[in-house]
């Protein structure tokens, strides 16, 4: 919970586009973390499959949607640069 | 954005965090309602492989893992739309290139160990997956420009691989009256691991090609 509101603190208030993407990591960590602990159901129990299940789709889409952002990012600095 | 702003913005996203905080925590310590848990764990016998979280993945909730993989698919698909790819770097020394020649081969087989143990234990293509793409992405490091990656045609092929084999397994029970992607119990085993070989491989060259960063 503390990971995503700095997520979501850095995200808003950081103006480069690098920073901001490492704040939306760090706030995709908070959930995935929430999500992990969620799994929990006592001792004795196993936990629960399901929110890992989506934790782990979730982290595959989080690291390619970076890899997307990233290479729009590097092109937009580019086209910026040649102007 | 000047400093006052910030620390009003800082307050309001505190209070947003005791918010979310106290709801969780409610939440959680509130008598818990019916799980998915049980049913799941009721049917992990059923479905083919041991491992809960990947009979989730792959059986109960294979829905979901196919649009991931188309959506890893799409962003590739942006990386590659955006024009050819950055010059790689300058070959390496010969201490980080011996190294690469040692840790490539390791980790193949551990993302083909990997690949095996998600039928019983923690594992599966995702892992997998993600340990072949960073051998690409050590091997891009190390000074080869495609990351080890085959040519541009068959790249394509490869990282169609997981979202075709995975539909078309779908299409083909369907067609056989099961349903899409509902699993016979006999034959579950292998068409997970097949679909789970194919997912393997598209998502190593995709996050491999997603690091080389442009169009092959």
């Amino acid at each position: 919970m503390i990971l995503f509101a700095l997520g979501i603190w850095s995200f808003l208030s950081h103006e480069a586009l690098l920073r901001k993407l490492i704040a939306f990591n760090v706030m995709g960590g908070g959930v995935f973390h929430v999500f992990i602990a969620v799994a929990y159901r006592g001792d004795t129990a196993p936990p629960d499959p399901v929110p890992h299940a989506l934790v782990l789709t979730g982290i595959v889409v989080a690291v390619s949607a970076t890899a997307l952002a990233l290479a729009l990012g590097g092109r937009a600095q580019d086209a910026a640069d040649h102007d | 954005m000047s400093r006052d702003w910030s620390l009003l913005l800082g307050m309001l996203l505190a209070l947003l965090a005791c918010v979310l905080l106290w709801v969780l925590h409610g939440a959680l310590m509130d008598q818990p309602g019916p799980r998915l848990a049980d049913l799941a764990a009721a049917n992990v016998p059923y479905s083919g492989v041991s491992n809960p979280v990947t009979s989730v993945l792959l059986n109960f909730r294979a829905y979901d893992t196919l649009l991931e993989l188309a959506v890893v698919l799409a962003a590739l698909l942006g990386i590659w739309a955006l024009g050819p790819a950055v010059p790689g770097f300058q070959p390496s020394g010969p201490v980080l290139a011996s190294m690469v020649s040692w840790i490539v081969p390791l980790l193949i087989l551990a993302g083909g160990y990997m690949l095996w143990v998600g039928g019983h234990a923690p594992g599966g293509a995702f892992q997998a997956g993600a340990l072949l793409g960073a051998a690409g992405v050590i091997l891009r490091l190390g000074g080869d420009p495609r990351a080890g990656l085959p040519d541009e045609t068959m790249q394509r092929w490869l990282a169609v691989a997981g979202t075709a084999v995975f539909t078309l397994v779908g299409l083909a029970l369907a067609a056989a009256g099961e349903g899409f992607l509902t699993y016979p119990t006999d034959w579950a085993k292998w068409l997970i691991l097949l679909i789970e070989t194919a997912a393997t491989i598209a998502i190593g060259v995709t996050l491999a090609a997603a690091y080389v960063g442009g169009r092959p």
